[in-house]
């Protein structure tokens, strides 16, 4: 399936204004007596004609299998439903990507099923085979300088093509060159850093979070890229580890270091599309000192009515070192109560190993609260509420 | 040049600082501007900080910027679309020649005329509207009106940059004047009627951006189509900033509507004042008195005037150039609606003579679309009720329909009935009070909204509606 992205103009909300239609440099705009409406031939998607709009009716960009025609555009009353499904074929994950998926959910005992209210993903919209090429819109490290870890915010940009990828899925980025026996790098896989519309909203773009590795091809090639490179992607990839879409989820997100990705993606998307639910944000995150933890300034702005946060140093002199575990074990009291609610949703990201020591602490709680975690997991595992991906 | 220069005192894009006379003449009209702003623009709201949007260049790309200011720090100044090149003068006696860069001087008058009265109506709306804020349904409707109101104040420094830097003394000391007169005022009223009234309520605030504004746009459209291209150019930017005036009003209604329907559904009963929200007879009786009042804007339906402006190559018609005709109208007629005893008939005048008509006209059809909108929102719910737009003769003090009495649906009738039953189709004073007593505190926690209005379906500039649009200082 080859899915494009069309401009299209939302009829409920347009006002007739005509400053597109004036705006456009192409003449892509037109109208009848009914509706405003898009070529999409003739769109170059150079969005001349979006900030004039008055209404915000003109930044409409859906994902679709054949591009809606103008007279089918002139005969709405409002927009269609943003993914068409029909004509969607399935297209196997092929095994280097999920040989990597299987590996980061091994240590939990494997694969779960998505949460029931997660939006449904596209997957496997682009392969190796067929690539797409994203361009490098900006790539700044965002741990201070001086630290040990190196680790960049990479924001690329699809510009006319599709790239529909939902919190908590990853993508893969195909390394140029061959490797030393002379064959294709393997695929990379990325956590997508920022929510479903792009790391600036309506821009056909998302942002990873990357940590450079001592000889590491993927993380070096990734980290030293530059403005305006291109680079081949493939993906998106992920169809279980992936955000409720319920605003009263309540969702307790641990990581460590660049673990963090998938979360910011998580707490952005809530900010954005619910700033005030009901559903508590609460976030465990564990690095060594503060400038090496990623987002450290950002997240240190979030409003604390959006997220809880909670920080574990490891390595801060003339400190006790703590881990997120120990910080779940302090908020005993706050966690207790939320493990057995039907709501909650957790997630683990990060180092290979930290699961055990969360399961640990997990343990404890409960039982101090009694509460039986062995059976309370399994309940949570089923139900597609208790995810873990870790390397 | 498409840049603005923000290092100048007013930003520009015309080289200001290359006609020292002209920079001084306008430095020097700025701070009674300011003093103006001070004392008329929006009561209360000095220290606040509103999320605006600023040009930083004409292009289509450049002038919406935005982001938190003060509205005393708005950067008022000149700007106009990027010229055309080789334009013409599109219609009339001239038409063929090349596009005036100077007042041709035998229509130095009228021209001054014309870009005086457009240039009043700008300050006029922003001093009729600037009680609003102090009840306010919205932070989201708060920073609409907010920018509404700079963008008005922009306008006029359009005008008046016109004024100064083409019509010598005479069009510096209009432009004093523009400073002097006071909507509503006894001795020194705004120029055109529709600008004197109050706008006391928000209904009356969005029938006013839906309706009123759209005359703004049909007339800057006629004058984007002037065979003097600085007049052109400074339009053709205004009108892009008119658009916002106007969403705020359709949207606006439509929200008030939606939430008349909301109420009328859940409870089963057209007597929705007990809800405490605003009712469709109301709502239709509001949109009786400005149509009409805002008709008369346009002029006599035969106007000499008009044709002289448009001989001339002065003032065009809505989309001159895309009308497939002589662009002289020396020999064609066009109909025109007038009273005969009792009734109307379509009488055939000189098409030059009929301009503001068409032009009254063409904007009708636009105001009908929105309404037709409007009835969309209601037909959604199940509700059977249509708002109408009154016939073009009803409630009218210009023009040859003045002198009669009409009901809505354009029934001659005596000027007793019409007294008799004006508050069948006007809003009366208990309809303006029970309005105006909605109107209480204003609402100020972002993503709330007051009992009458429905939220937006979005926020502005893609944030969310509950976004903190005003910053209270």
């Amino acid at each position: 399936m080859e899915l494009r992205r069309q401009h299209l103009i939302d009829p409920v909300v347009c006002i007739r204004c005509n400053t597109c239609q004036e705006a456009c440099p192409v003449d892509a705009i037109t109208h009848d007596s009914n509706n405003y409406v898009v070529s999409f031939e003739k769109c170059s998607g150079c969005r001349a004609c979006v900030s004039p709009c008055p209404t915000g009716a003109i930044d409409n960009w859906l994902l679709v299998d054949r591009p809606w025609t103008l007279d089918e555009q002139l005969g709405w009353e409002e927009l269609p439903e943003s993914h068409p499904s029909h004509g969607a074929t399935i297209v196997e994950t092929p095994a280097e990507v999920s040989d990597l998926m299987d590996a980061a959910t091994t240590a939990t005992g494997g694969k779960v099923p998505p949460p029931p209210s997660a939006a449904q993903p596209f997957t496997n919209v682009y392969s190796r085979e067929a690539p797409v090429t994203a361009r490098v819109a900006g790539n700044m490290r965002i741990t201070a300088e001086g630290t040990e870890s190196d680790i960049h915010h990479v924001v690329l940009d699809f510009q006319a093509n599709a790239f529909p990828v939902l919190e908590g899925q990853s993508i893969g980025i195909i390394p140029p060159g061959l490797d030393a026996k002379g064959r294709p790098h393997n695929i990379r896989l990325y956590s997508v850093a920022s929510p479903r519309e792009g790391e600036r909203s309506g821009y056909n773009n998302l942002a990873l979070t990357v940590k450079r590795v001592a000889g590491g091809v993927g993380s070096n090639y990734v980290c030293d890229l530059k403005k305006d490179d291109e680079v081949l992607v493939a993906g998106p990839f992920g169809d279980a580890f992936l955000m409720p879409d319920d605003p009263e989820a309540h969702i307790i997100m641990i990581c460590t270091g660049t673990g963090s990705a998938p979360f910011r993606a998580f707490t952005e998307r809530r900010r954005r599309a619910h700033a005030e639910a009901p559903g508590k944000l609460m976030l465990f995150f564990g690095a060594r000192s503060p400038g090496e933890l990623p987002y450290f300034g950002p997240l240190m702005k979030l409003p604390k009515t959006l997220i809880d946060v909670n920080l574990a140093f490891s390595r801060v002199p003339d400190q006790p070192k703590r881990y997120v575990q120990d910080k779940l074990r302090d908020r005993a009291a706050d966690l207790a109560p939320l493990l057995p609610d039907a709501k909650t949703h957790i997630y683990i990201c990060g180092l290979k190993g930290m699961e055990q020591g969360c399961d640990e602490a997990f343990a404890d709680i409960c039982r101090l609260n009694g509460l039986d975690w062995a059976s309370l997991r399994a309940t949570l595992r089923r139900e597609g509420r208790y995810h873990v991906e870790t390397y | 040049m498409s840049s603005i220069n923000y290092a100048d005192k007013i930003p520009n894009n015309v080289n200001l600082s290359e006609d020292r006379k002209l920079q001084r003449a306008l430095e020097s009209w700025q701070p009674h501007y300011i003093d103006w702003w001070k004392e008329m623009g929006p009561e209360g709201t000095n220290t606040s900080e509103i999320y605006l949007r600023t040009a930083i260049s004409a292009e289509p790309d450049g002038w919406a910027q935005f982001g938190h200011v003060k509205m005393e720090d708005y950067r008022w100044g000149i700007f106009l679309a990027p010229p055309e090149k080789d334009r013409k003068v599109n219609f009339g006696a001239h038409k063929g020649e090349a596009a005036w860069q100077e007042v041709p001087g035998e229509y130095r008058s009228m021209l001054r005329r014309l870009i005086t009265v457009q240039g009043d109506t700008e300050p006029a709306s922003v001093e009729q509207q600037r009680l609003l804020g102090q009840c306010c349904p919205s932070l989201y409707d708060l920073r609409n009106l907010f920018q509404v109101n700079v963008e008005e104040g922009r306008h006029l420094w359009a005008m008046v940059y016109l004024l100064h830097a083409y019509f010598g003394r005479d069009g510096r000391e209009e432009a004093e004047e523009m400073l002097q007169r006071r909507s509503g005022d006894a001795d020194k009223p705004r120029i055109l009627g529709a600008f004197n009234e109050k706008t006391a309520d928000w209904l009356a605030f969005f029938m006013f951006t839906f309706i009123t504004d759209r005359d703004g746009k049909y007339q800057l459209c006629a004058l984007a189509e002037s065979g003097f291209d600085p007049l052109s150019r400074s339009c053709r930017f205004m009108l892009t900033e008119e658009a916002h005036h106007m969403f705020v009003g359709e949207s606006g209604v439509g929200r008030i509507i939606e939430r008349a329907c909301q109420v009328m559904t859940e409870n089963r009963t057209d007597d929705v004042r007990r809800f405490g929200v605003i009712d469709l007879p109301t709502i239709q009786r509001y949109l009786n008195f400005h149509y009409s009042v805002t008709s008369d804007l346009y002029g006599a339906e035969v106007s000499t005037n008009a044709a002289t402006s448009y001989n001339m190559g002065i003032k065009g018609r809505y989309e001159e150039t895309k009308i497939g005709d002589d662009h002289q109208l020396e020999h064609t007629t066009y109909s025109v609606l007038h009273p005969v005893s009792g009734g109307f008939q379509p009488i055939e005048v000189p098409a030059l003579n009929a301009l503001n008509e068409r032009l009254r006209l063409d904007w009708a059809e636009d105001v009908a679309k929105g309404v037709e909108r409007w009835n969309k929102i209601i037909a959604k719910h199940g509700i059977d009720f249509k708002l109408t737009l009154p016939h073009l003769a009803f409630n009218r003090a210009i023009g040859h329909f003045s002198d009669i009495a009409v009901d809505p649906s354009g029934k001659v009738i005596s000027t007793e009935e019409f007294a008799r039953r004006r508050d069948e189709w006007l809003p009366s004073e208990s309809d303006l009070a029970y309005v105006l007593s909605l109107m209480g505190g204003a609402v100020h926690k972002p993503g709330q909204f007051a009992n009458w209005i429905a939220p937006p379906p979005r926020g502005i500039n893609n944030q969310a509606v509950d976004f903190e649009y005003v910053r209270f200082a």
